[in-house]
């Protein structure tokens, strides 16, 4: 047994974490740095985290992941780290010349207190920032929310960045959160189909799942421009694609620039992804295509085809708030059963959208915000599912307990996939569902009796 | 200097490629990596001086980590019954938790914590009102779930700042628990420069709190503790294996496959054998000092450097029986190797490497190469020290630099009862007359050719400069570089995780590592890289059936 010491009695903890669901926020606000183009993410902290971070998302994506730090010692960690930015910040625009440097923060900057803006107007006082090139900055302390409220802090100060010119644009911002590369092309392809100009911010798509041609760009071709970034206080409307990853930046957007938004669910699955295509209809005051309704068709086709493999299916979920509100809906959506629920990340709101989204379903749900891996473990071993889906580090729950699982989420460290396939979308949904049917008719080919074995299934 | 492969002859001149790789840099920055950048001069007795163990450039894009990683990640990671708490925020626990390929089997006593993460989590109210409390039910916790022999605590970068007094909590928790050792490392990320920093706080804890609590005699004869070895991919596995073919026996290795009970016996053990220098050198020298165990290098990578580390110990021991039993083990094991590096070697002979690994590979690993006919053209560490490049003898002109001189030596003293002087001072001096050394490191420089490069702390930008100007036939160093090397068509071998390969050390291991740089220097794919209407650009288009 991997996790040979997990009870099955469960003891309340009040201190202690074991195998998080969640990680710390400056990952997040690399990634979404990630998602400029010519932005270089700039951790202001020891060196240790961004080291750790690029680990994490490479180990992910398989692709390079640049990002530099202030690299603090003991004596700047006392006395401030005011002179270790100011020297990055010269190394980096001679060395690496981004046009954006993105900077997040660390719990080591955050608890000496450093004033990011205050350092960036002495860089523009020293001199330190070419004509022409950016600086922004968020904090993102660690002892705060998780990963994911580092990604909406960035994306925050994306939105920030928006210098209104006055003459609408006719596009819509697109807030996509924290999905992935490959998520964020499928909504532009879905965007485009439905006829709307959006501006889409991050975007790391062809950043993070580029091409192998024996030429190594740091700064990729993809990206949101900063062109673009500027215009987005020009937008006619703002579509916030999750209350976790995404809902800051749109209402920022709309507070200072009279640009409204709406927060819409992540569009995973049948019904969040109807609300999305409307939402752009309707903002945009267009007329859905064909070519949307059949794609959406093919999706309820797969459910209808082969609804008794999902039907009554209990099914185990951990993973990140908004991704898990609208996977729990689509599964609910489908018959099957999402019974345990966990995110690391904390937010009262959670547990009360699982609650509503799971009321019709018939038996007892186990939801949990701030929980971690070690809890779901134990509800699994008291109650069993028939799937789990969840990232890499739910495979040692999967082998123990021999459960079909799905690697969903971020981290995933031991398969590909989520950086070419989408999974938002009703393409995105075809795939998610393709690959659950997958694991379980794989169990049932497995674990039938020789008499029992079928060929069509 | 020219170095030639089959398909390319590459030409350059040490000095020019170090003034290209400095000449993009601010006279500053430029200044200080210029001493950070040697040219081998390979000399008989001597080697140029480098700069090494300093703190990094900001905004560099430098590979290195940080001290928790270095004690947490690195030193007391791989112990599988000890629980591994990380006091601070999520991330430095999630960020360690199974990215170190550390394999291990938990043994017929089942205690195995290796697969799971322990945190306090901190949050925004513990850095306000201190997270003393919070740790020391965190710590209660995880007694009464687990039971484990000991606990050990590592503290990150906001617990030194806010003046969490770790090593008081966990002395009380020790005291009210009785049966469980519960301490502390003060391993916060900004201490030093890098991981190193991290291995000499993990030496010296566990020489504090867990080394020599276990006296009872451990059966068998020649007793070794293997220093330094972490048991990546399995390496330290096929290790034992050849060890107990030798009859040679480990009673602890640090930290590979470790237990509690290994650290706590270590100091009953005859021989230390050191494979990673830099990470465990403390934990050698405090061992002699105190309980009177000589140290010697050795090194297991490379078919060839284990038949001479085994030799090594034999030699040490000096009983003829283990004597003969190493040449037969050694002379049953090469045929096996002979085979696959014979074959390998027709299509890697001349070919070219570069290394820039951690603190000690990108030194043992040349002897791996070099049985495949294959060159290093230029070598770094991320966090290696003057000894590692330069050799021990210059240990005591070490100057300590005000980042690293808050970085605690332990005085340790002969050990009143317990020292026990392994061999006669005769014995020893008949050994070193016959050529043997102890305690004796030469180093990476004394091993390259004359002309290399030996660069400390490499950065991203000289990382793609090296590879564009001198066009090595692969690249060796961990995750973050990988995949930018790859994108210009070099094929890059990890040598912290072996890219989930290995093992690499013993000789499976070489004949591991053989067949993976074959398959890599000759992979298909990076012929691949240009589609034929790239190839061709000019040609106007044409219908095809004209």
């Amino acid at each position: 047994m991997l996790l040979r010491h997990t009870p099955k009695e469960v003891m309340e903890r009040k201190a202690l974490t074991i195998n998080p669901a969640k990680t710390c926020q400056p990952i997040g606000a690399m990634y979404a740095s990630l998602g400029i183009h010519g932005c270089l993410p700039h951790s202001h902290g020891s060196q240790g985290c961004c080291a750790y971070h690029r680990s994490a998302l490479t180990r992910h994506y398989k692709e390079p992941v640049s990002a530099s730090t202030s690299s603090f010692t003991e004596g700047a960690s006392v006395f401030g780290g005011q002179s270790n930015m100011l020297q990055a910040i010269n190394n980096i625009f001679s060395v690496y010349n981004p046009d954006v440097i993105a900077i997040h923060t660390t719990c080591l900057s955050e608890t000496i207190g450093d004033d990011l803006p205050q350092i960036k107007k002495k860089a523009e006082r020293d001199g330190l920032i070419p004509e022409g090139k950016y600086l922004i900055s968020a904090s993102t302390p660690s002892y705060a929310g998780s990963h994911v409220t580092g990604f909406s802090n960035m994306v925050k100060a994306m939105a920030d960045m928006a210098e209104p010119a006055g003459k609408k644009n006719g596009k819509i911002n697109i807030i996509p959160g924290w999905v992935e590369p490959s998520d964020m092309e499928e909504i532009k392809r879905l965007a485009k189909m439905v006829g709307v100009k959006i501006i889409m911010f991050p975007d790391t798509s062809g950043v993070l799942n580029g091409p192998l041609s024996g030429e190594y760009k740091m700064f990729p071709d993809g990206g949101t421009t900063i062109e673009e970034l500027l215009s987005t206080g020009d937008s006619i409307g703002t579509l916030a694609l999750g209350e976790w990853c995404s809902a800051d930046a749109a209402r920022l957007l709309d507070k200072k620039h009279k640009v409204p938004c709406s927060v819409l669910d992540m569009p995973f699955g049948l019904k969040a992804t109807d609300r999305f295509i409307d939402a752009m209809r309707t903002v945009a005051g267009v007329n859905v295509p064909d070519e949307v309704s059949v794609e959406r068709g093919q999706l309820v086709d797969l459910i209808s085809d082969m609804h008794q493999y999902f039907y009554k299916k209990k099914v185990a979920l951990a993973g990140d708030p908004d991704q898990l509100i609208a996977m729990t809906e689509f599964l609910v959506s489908i018959d099957m059963c999402p019974v345990h629920i966990v995110t690391g990340t904390p937010g009262k709101k959670f547990e009360k959208r699982i609650r509503e989204i799971t009321s019709g379903m018939g038996c007892e749900v186990n939801v949990k915000a701030k929980g971690d891996l070690f809890l779901l473990h134990q509800w699994i071993k008291n109650e069993p599912v028939d799937l789990l889906l969840c990232n890499s580090y739910g495979k040692y729950i999967a082998r123990d307990e021999d459960i079909p699982f799905v690697r969903w989420g971020f981290p995933i460290l031991d398969r590909q996939g989520h950086q070419y396939f989408p999974t938002v979308g009703y393409k995105g949904g075809l795939r998610m569902l393709e690959r659950i049917l997958g694991v379980l008719l794989d169990r049932q080919d497995r674990d039938s009796s020789e008499e029992k074995f079928e060929l069509v299934l | 200097m020219v170095t030639k492969s089959k398909n390319k002859t590459v030409q350059w001149e040490p000095a020019d490629i170090k003034a290209e790789l400095l000449k993009k840099y601010p006279p500053k920055v430029a200044r200080k990596r210029a001493k950070q950048i040697m040219i081998n001069e390979a000399l008989e007795n001597e080697t140029p001086e480098i700069t090494a163990n300093v703190r990094t450039t900001p905004g560099i894009i430098t590979m290195r980590g940080c001290t928790y990683a270095g004690c947490k990640g690195v030193i007391m990671g791989p112990t599988r019954d000890i629980v591994n708490l990380v006091h601070g925020p999520v991330g430095c626990s999630f960020y360690a938790w199974l990215t170190r390929r550390n394999q291990t089997s938990a043994g017929p006593d089942g205690a195995n914590y290796m697969n799971y993460c322990f945190t306090t989590d901190m949050q925004e109210q513990d850095i306000i009102f201190g997270g003393e409390k919070k740790l020391e039910a965190a710590i209660q916790e995880a007694y009464d779930l687990l039971h484990p022999k000991s606990i050990g605590v590592f503290a990150t970068c906001p617990v030194g700042l806010i003046g969490d007094d770790i090593h008081t909590v966990t002395a009380n928790m020790k005291k009210k628990f009785g049966d469980c050792n519960v301490f502390a490392f003060s391993c916060e990320g900004y201490k030093g420069v890098s991981q190193s920093a991290g291995h000499h706080i993990a030496n010296n804890q566990i020489f504090k709190h867990v080394m020599g609590q276990n006296d009872e005699e451990k059966p068998g004869k020649y007793k070794i503790n293997l220093l330094g070895e972490y048991n990546i991919g399995g390496d330290g596995f096929e290790i034992d294996r050849i060890f107990k073919k030798c009859g040679i026996n480990c009673i602890a290795t640090f930290s590979g496959n470790s237990t509690y009970d290994q650290f706590a016996s270590a100091h009953t053990a005859d021989l230390n054998l050191v494979m990673c220098h830099r990470s465990i050198n403390y934990v050698a020298d405090m061992l002699e000092t105190k309980f009177g165990i000589p140290w010697i290098k050795i090194n297991f990578i490379g078919a060839k450097a284990t038949a001479k580390s085994l030799r090594k110990i034999s030699k040490y021991f000096g009983d003829q029986e283990l004597i003969d039993k190493v040449e037969a083990v050694i002379a049953e094991e090469m045929p096996a190797v002979d085979v696959v590096q014979a074959d390998v070697r027709s299509r890697t002979e001349g070919k070219t490497a570069m290394m820039f690994v951690g603190g000690s590979r990108a030194h043992h690993y040349q002897e791996l190469f070099g049985e495949m006919g294959m060159k290093t053209i230029s070598a770094g560490y991320e966090f290696a020290h003057r000894d590692d490049y330069e050799g021990r003898q210059v240990i005591p002109n070490l100057k300590l630099d005000a980042d690293s001189r808050n970085i605690e030596q332990l005085d340790i003293e002969k050990d009143e009862t317990r020292y026990n002087p392994r061999k006669s001072s005769a014995e020893l001096e008949a050994l070193e007359e016959a050529g043997y050394k102890f305690k004796h490191y030469d180093g990476l420089a004394h091993d390259m050719d004359k002309g290399t490069l030996i660069i400390d702390d490499l950065n991203q930008y000289e990382a793609e400069k090296l590879v564009e100007i001198m066009k090595p036939d692969i690249f060796c160093a961990g995750i973050k570089e990988k995949f930018s090397i790859q994108k210009l068509g070099v094929p890059m071998k990890q040598l912290h995780s072996y890219d989930s390969g290995g093992p690499y050390a013993g000789f499976k291991g070489a004949v591991n590592f053989y067949n993976e740089i074959d398959r890599l220097v000759g992979s298909r794919v990076w012929s691949y890289m240009q589609a034929p209407w790239q190839k061709n650009p000019q040609l106007s288009a044409t219908y095809g059936w004209e």
